[in-house]
This record gives C-alpha cells, structure tokens and sequence, in this order.
C-alpha cells in the first residue's frame, strides 16, 4: 500500500517533468526568450531628428523579423522569429547618445552590462560609434553599424565591428566619377571643386578623402576647403568665401540643420554654383524640402537608397510603403540603410544560433547576403577582414518639383539630371 | 577685398548682433531686477518661434504681422512664469532658483519635442525675403529687418525703462528692492514686469529670427549661449552692457569667421570675453 502511494507521485512527477518538456520542445516560438538588441541613436539634441527616423527603420526591420508578413518575399517576413533560435524575437533597446561621444560611450557600457544586449546597432554619428564599438571590442560584444560612415571605423583593425554602408572614402570617390561622367556625357567642362564641411569626424573625414582624390582625378582643381561648426546661428562668412573662390561645383557634408541654412543664404548672396553635390542625406531630406519648399530643387546628394530604385526591385516600394504607413513620412537612406543594417544582424543572429558573442561575431564575418534579399541597390553584403562591407554601390539623387528623383547613374535614372543649376528664383 | 564684401559682412554682422543683443538685454533685465539667472530664456525664444511659424502655417500669417502678437503673448508668458513659478521660488534657496528656471528649460524643451516632434520648420516666403541690392551691395532682406527690428525694439525698451515712471521705479527695485518698497513701489509687480518686458524682448527677437532661420526644439541654445556672454560681458544687468556686447559678439563672430577660420569663429569672441573678465571682472559697463 505504501509502495503503491509513494509511486503514483513519483509517476506523477515524471510524467508532469516529461509532459512539460515535450511541452517546451513544441511551445510556440514565441515562448523563446527574447535578443536583446541595444540600439544607441541620437534621440534628443541637435539630430534628434534624424535619430527618430533612424531607429523607426531598425523598428520595421524587427517588426519584420518578429512578426509574420506573408506577402513580403524578404527573410525572416514569412514566420515570427528567429527559426535559428527556436522562433525567438528580436528586443529593442534603444539609448539616447545625444550625439555625444561621451554618452555613447557610457550608454553601450550600460546597455552591455546592465542590460545584457547580445549585440549593439548605431549610431549615427561617427563620432559616437568611434568610442561605442571601442567598449563593444573592450567587452567583446559584436556592434553593427548601418550608417556611421568615417573611414577609420574599419581602419582600427577591430574584432567586433561590422559596418553594412560604404565609408566616407568610398563614397568621395563617386563624387569624383560622377563629375568625370558628367564632364565626358554633357560635356560640361567642371574643374574646380568647393568643399563644405561641419568639422566633426565625418565632415572632416569627408574633406580629407576628397582632397586625396585629387590626384586620380587630376582633370579638376581644389578651390577652396570652408569647415564650420555645428550649431552656428549664421554662415554668412562662410558663404562670402565661397563667393570669393568662385567654386564651378561646391561638395557639401553638412547636417540637417545647416544643410537647411546654407540653402537659405546661398539664395540671399545669389551664390550659384554649377552643382552642389552632397554626401548624407540632409540637403535632399524631408526636413530640407519642407523647409525650402521650391529652393530644395536641384541640389544632388550622393545616396545610398531611392524609392525609384522600385521599378526593379518590388521589395522597394513594399517596405517603403510600410515605413511610411507606419511613421507618417516617406522612408530615406538613412532609415534605409539602417532597416538593412538590423537585417543583417537579424540573419547573423540567426544562422548563429545561439546569443553566446563569438558565435554571433563568427555568423557576422560569414554573412553572405543577395542583391535579391535586400532594399539596398548593392550587389549583397559581404565583410573583409576589416568588418567593411565590400559589396556597396553609390547612386546620385536630384531634387526635381519637390521629389528627390534618382538620376545618375544613367542606365538606372528615374529622370533625367539637370545640370547646370538654373539660377535662383 | 571689395567694399561691398565689407559692407555685407558688416550688415551681416550687426543683424545677428542686435538679435543676440535683444535676447541679452531680455535676460539682463530680469537679472538687474531680481538677481535671477533665466535659465530657460533660450526657450522663451524656442517658443516664440514656434507661435510665429504655427500662426504661419495655420493662418498663413507673416512673422512680421504678427510680431506684437508673438511679443505680447511672450509678455503674458513671462508674467505666468513669474507668478506661477518664479515668485515661489523666491524665498527659497538660491539653488533651488537656478534649478527651477533649468527644470523649466529641460520641461519646454521635452514639451516641444513632445508634440512637434523634433523636425525642423521653416517659414517661407515671407513679406521679409529677398534681397536689396544697393549700389552692389547685396542685402539679405530678413537679416536687414533683424538689424532695423530690433535696434527699433531697443528704442522703444530704453524708452520704457530710462524715460518712463514704470521704467524708474523698475530701476528702483532693481538698484536697492527694500528701499524701493519702503517708498511705496510694489517690488513684487516691478519683478513680474521684469519678466513680462524680458520675455517680450525675446518674442520680437523669434518673430524677426523665423523669417531666415528655422525652429526647432533646441533653437535657443544656439543663440543663448552667446547671450549669455553678452549679458556677462556687457555687466550683470546693465541695458547698455547687453546692447554694446551683443553688438560685438555679432560683428567679431561674422568678421573672424571669414578672416581666420569659421571653424574658429566663436573662438576670438570667447577670448574677448575672458579678457574682459580678466581686467574688468565686473564687465564693460556693470556696477561694482
């Protein structure tokens, strides 16, 4: 009888632990625990702007990931979850770094160990990914960064970074290629070059880059390099030195802010160059043609991503079309290139199956992503040794009636450019 | 170096020098009366910004139509900020002061954010752009109007406070409050139109700043900083100190950025101002 008592709870146990297991092995994904994903953006300050947009396409690259989208053909789109960890989702942190070096810093320090992130995405500002990634590579925490783009993040030789867009380097090289093709198609006899910089880590890096090209491309002439400060009431000065130096196409790499100010006083001096060619999105953004209603056209920005680029790639228009459902506003590079950035994170953390970092770090250098998977005009995402993805190409946009219209290279233009610039209104 | 180049540098910097001097003389003011540093006069301004390009874009009002509009509602807004916040503090340490106008910065900033989000607007097509053009000189109009607006604002302001019974017993408190009081002048109603007259100052300055700049929830500091400096560097509370400062610091900074570097533009106004307080501590024309 004893006997007979004791057993039926054993039973009772070992049935309850067996039934819980099968339990757990048949559980709908979503019982998997969650990856943590530290995401560091400016979200208050001077670019905060541009920080919102940003984190809203990592959030769409999530919601992708996490939840079902039948009708997208994207990885991840079709189920909910990671298939690689058990259907687990995909959980945002987001840190405010205020665009400083200094928070960005403490806050992937707090988001590493406190927080327990399995990896960081950011962060905007070269500046602030410059000293992040360095406590990610202290901690060993793999960081990917969609769209910092100052060439010496990939020239430090560390372990556990990865960058998805090109750097500042490669990208004033098309600035240059664009120019020479434009020389040989319009025959438009452009030699001498202006260049426009705020004087953190990217504009500076920008303006270095572009300076050595000159050498290649030895058809055209520096004619006058202007650095300024972020957060300047007035360029009046600058802008007369640009009068005085006669520049046929100034290069700008400004943000919003000033992008929008030195539109606004070039139009006030009548200073009109051939061109302003501009790297980052600000002198084609949505801030800047709100604010410059008419006098936004014309100006070209090297970008990354166009909504045009949807006439060949239907993924294009579905995601953009999501974006801007979702956040009220059309979607850019810059979210562009960071929805891609969370992507390829998403499919590293996934063939990694597992959160365990040199897992995660491994999946990362062995990604191998098609043209066919992604929003991006690339030819796929591959990383050298150096964490830098090989595969990117540049294209250029023109604001035309408004809409930034990707006009070169020629054989994928959705309009045709205009060059020279008519004159100011 | 042309004449024109000269002259456009100089309108250029004196348009930008009488904003600065505007908010300065703003901020001395309430200073000079009540010993109390407006920590959120940056955002007095943010929100004057605001009111011109919302009445722009709702009514399609210009910022110059509706200037005394934007001034008097940034007066009311002083008042309510004196009675309902300042006027509390008062009595409470001086620490509490400093962190009360502060916390009121960090709150219209967030409040800003919160509910235009953090995009930058911009009013377009004004009455006030364009430009004059004067014997080849190039003369952007809005920052003409800034230059003609607020020196005029600084008229009527030194017309009120050196020329008027409200000014005098508004210097009174300002110079000894308890005498004032013992002969009969409310100091507490001297100290609310301190900061009626202050914020007023900054609503003029935001509607002739939104003709050419844009708005956005950290505008202020951009401008205030340098205000700051203006109020230091003219003397705590003196009028004629923020004016003559302000003045200054728009021509130095325009002028050093084009003849040395604009990276380096704020850089000779900084030491402009820390040799002053080097040799006069109390600022070119401030009480001892």
């Amino acid at each position: 009888m004893s006997r007979k008592r004791f057993r039926m709870p054993k039973l009772g146990y070992a049935s309850a632990i067996a039934i819980a297991m099968v339990g757990l092995a048949f559980s709908p994904a979503s019982a998997a625990d969650p990856v943590k994903v530290g995401a560091l953006y400016p979200l208050s300050g001077q670019v905060a702007k541009s920080g919102e947009d940003t984190l809203n396409g990592i959030r769409l690259a999530i919601d992708i990931v996490n939840n079902r989208h039948a009708d997208l053909k994207m990885p991840f789109a079709a189920g909910e979850g990671l298939p690689g960890l058990g259907g687990a989702k995909i959980e945002l942190i987001a840190a405010d770094h205020q665009g400083s070096p200094e928070i960005g810093a403490a806050e992937a320090e707090r988001l590493i160990v406190q927080r327990k992130v399995a990896a960081l995405i950011g962060a905007f500002h070269s500046s602030v990914a410059a000293t992040s990634s360095q406590v990610a590579e202290r901690m060993g925490t793999p960081y990917i960064s969609g769209e910092s783009e100052a060439s010496t993040l990939t020239e430090r030789g560390y372990k556990w970074f990865f960058r998805t867009t090109p750097s500042s380097r490669t990208q004033a090289r098309d600035f240059f290629t664009f120019l020479r093709d434009i020389n040989k198609s319009q025959n438009a006899g452009v030699r001498t070059i202006a260049v426009v910089h705020e004087n953190t880590l990217w504009g500076q890096e920008f303006q270095k880059s572009v300076e050595g090209y000159f050498k290649e491309f030895s058809e055209f002439q520096p004619a006058i390099m202007v650095g300024y400060q972020q957060g300047t009431a007035d360029v009046t000065s600058e802008v007369q030195k640009l009068i005085a130096a006669k520049p046929d196409v100034v290069f700008h790499a400004s943000y919003d802010a000033e992008a929008i100010l030195f539109a606004r006083t070039y139009k006030q001096f009548n200073f009109n160059p051939r061109a302003v060619l501009a790297i980052g999105a600000a002198f084609g953004s949505s801030a800047f043609r709100d604010a410059l209603g008419p006098d936004a056209n014309y100006f070209f920005v090297r970008e990354h991503w166009s909504r045009d680029l949807a006439s060949r790639n239907p993924l294009v228009g579905q995601v953009g079309k999501m974006y801007r459902d979702r956040y009220g506003k059309d979607m850019d590079g810059t979210p562009a290139r960071a929805f891609t950035a969370m992507m390829v994170l998403a499919d590293a953390l996934n063939r990694a199956g597992s959160t365990e970092p040199e897992k995660i770090r491994a999946a990362l250098a062995a990604t191998k992503i098609a043209p066919s998977d992604m929003i991006m005009p690339w030819e796929g995402v591959e990383f050298d040794r150096t964490g830098q993805n090989t595969l990117t190409r540049g294209i250029f946009v023109q604001t035309l009636d408004g809409v930034p219209k990707m006009t070169w290279p020629a054989d994928q233009a959705a309009a045709k450019l205009v060059f020279p610039r008519p004159a100011w209104r | 170096m042309s004449e024109q180049l000269i002259i456009q540098l100089i309108v250029s910097g004196l348009g930008m020098g009488f904003i600065f001097a505007l908010i300065a003389i703003g901020l001395t003011l309430i200073y000079g009366v009540m010993n109390v540093v407006n920590f959120a006069h940056g955002e007095f301004l943010m929100l004057g910004m605001y009111a011109s390009y919302l009445a722009y874009a709702t009514w399609g009002a210009d910022p110059l139509v509706t200037l005394p509009f934007v001034a008097a509602a940034m007066f009311l807004f002083g008042l309510m900020v004196y009675y309902l916040l300042i006027r509390k503090v008062l009595t409470g340490s001086m620490q509490s002061q400093i962190f009360a106008t502060f916390g009121l910065m960090v709150f219209l900033q967030a409040l800003a954010q919160f509910f235009m989000g953090a995009d930058y607007f911009a009013v377009q097509n004004s009455y006030l752009s364009g430009v004059i053009t004067l014997g080849g000189v190039v003369l952007p109009v809005p920052q003409v109007a800034a230059l003609v607006g607020s020196s005029l604002a600084t008229l009527v302001l030194y017309g009120l406070v050196f020329r008027t019974g409200v000014g005098r017993q508004l210097r009174a408190a300002s110079q000894d409050a308890q005498a004032a009081s013992t002969l009969g002048i409310n100091a507490s109603s001297m100290y609310a139109l301190a900061w009626g007259i202050g914020s007023a100052c900054v609503g003029v300055a935001a509607s002739l700043l939104s003709n050419f700049y844009y708005v956005f929830p950290r505008v202020g500091a951009i401008f205030v900083l340098l205000a700051y400096v203006a109020v230091a560097l003219g003397g705590f509370g003196s009028i004629h100190g923020a004016l003559v400062a302000g003045l200054l610091i728009g021509l130095l900074q325009v002028a050093s950025g084009f003849f040395i570097s604009s990276e380096l533009k704020f850089v000779p106004v900084y030491m402009l101002y820390l040799i002053v307080v080097l040799l006069r501590p109390r600022g070119l024309f401030g009480k001892m």
